[in-house]
């Protein structure tokens, strides 16, 4: 379908993009915005693939609670900006890694990508080769209620004291005095 | 079909390299954890898209554990982050090398 394609390439491209210019950008709240733009077209992709309730989910949580969480430490630090002068002479002693760094990036880029395209297996299982009653019922919320809460029931139990965890961790790490 | 598995695979792995070329390339903390959330969504565009391929909610349920875990990670990096920042008041990373020893 030339729709899904056009829709596919515009989502991506703002993605990429997105992704690309936090990973440039000099100032830490500019890559936090865009990173919720990143996340946004990713939200449009979950439509494309017939799960609007993640969409939702990746809007309200990813970008809304999380994103949130990150913007308000971004400003209640108020940090320099990345490489104040102060930090030249540093920046030019950890210039090696860094080249290197980006260069073992690349070979990843190029492995990943390279090993997904040419993997034939992968040509076979087209996205669309689902039947109809399987499409209809990945995108219904009684379906993965289902799934999230028998199959899935030990792994959700498990993540709630992951969670109590974290917010133990989170306020014993960031008070003052215990 | 032109957003086949394959197109769907390659985007996250384009976006999982950018992930971890902003890792590698960046020097200050909280980009470094921007970048994580990065890598983790490439996973999660991937999960999802092989669950569409084969007709299964298994690739949604995981998408949703990964985004617990991701707000986990996020609220003991950020408490990680804001200890330091009190500490030593910089957010780069090569100011704490106090274990290299």
């Amino acid at each position: 379908m030339p729709g899904d394609a056009i829709l596919f390439y515009v989502f991506g491209a703002v993605m990429v993009v997105a992704s690309l210019l936090v990973i440039g950008q000099r100032s830490t709240i500019y890559s936090v915005l865009l990173l919720i733009a990143s996340f946004a077209a990713l939200a449009g992709l979950y439509v494309l693939l017939d799960a609007p309730f993640l969409a939702v989910i990746q809007i309200i949580i990813y970008a809304g609670a999380i994103m949130v969480l990150f913007l308000f430490v971004v400003m209640l630090l108020n940090a320099p900006h990345e490489q104040a002068p102060a930090d030249v002479e540093r920046h030019w002693q950890g210039h090696g890694p860094r080249r290197l760094g980006a260069v073992l990036g690349l070979a990843l880029l190029v492995e990943l990508v390279w090993s997904v395209w040419r993997t034939s297996a992968l040509q076979e299982a087209q996205v669309g080769a689902a039947s109809a009653r399987q499409l209809r019922a990945l995108g219904s919320v009684r379906e993965i209620g289902h799934v999230l809460f028998t199959d899935y029931g030990f792994a959700f139990e498990v993540t709630s004291v992951l969670i109590l965890v974290a917010m133990v961790g989170a306020v014993v790490l960031a008070k003052r005095e215990i | 079909m032109i957003p086949s598995l394959t197109h769907y695979l390659v985007l996250s792995a384009v976006l999982f390299a950018i992930g971890t070329m902003g890792v590698f390339l960046r020097r200050n903390l909280i980009t470094i954890l921007l970048s994580i959330e990065i890598m983790l969504n490439a996973a999660n565009l991937a999960f999802v898209a092989f669950g569409r391929a084969w007709g299964r909610v298994d690739g949604q349920v995981i998408v949703f554990f990964v985004i617990t875990v991701a707000a986990a990670e996020a609220a003991v990096g950020l408490a990680l982050v804001i200890a330091l920042f009190r500490h030593r008041e910089s957010l780069n990373p090569d100011a704490y090398t106090s274990l290299r020893g």
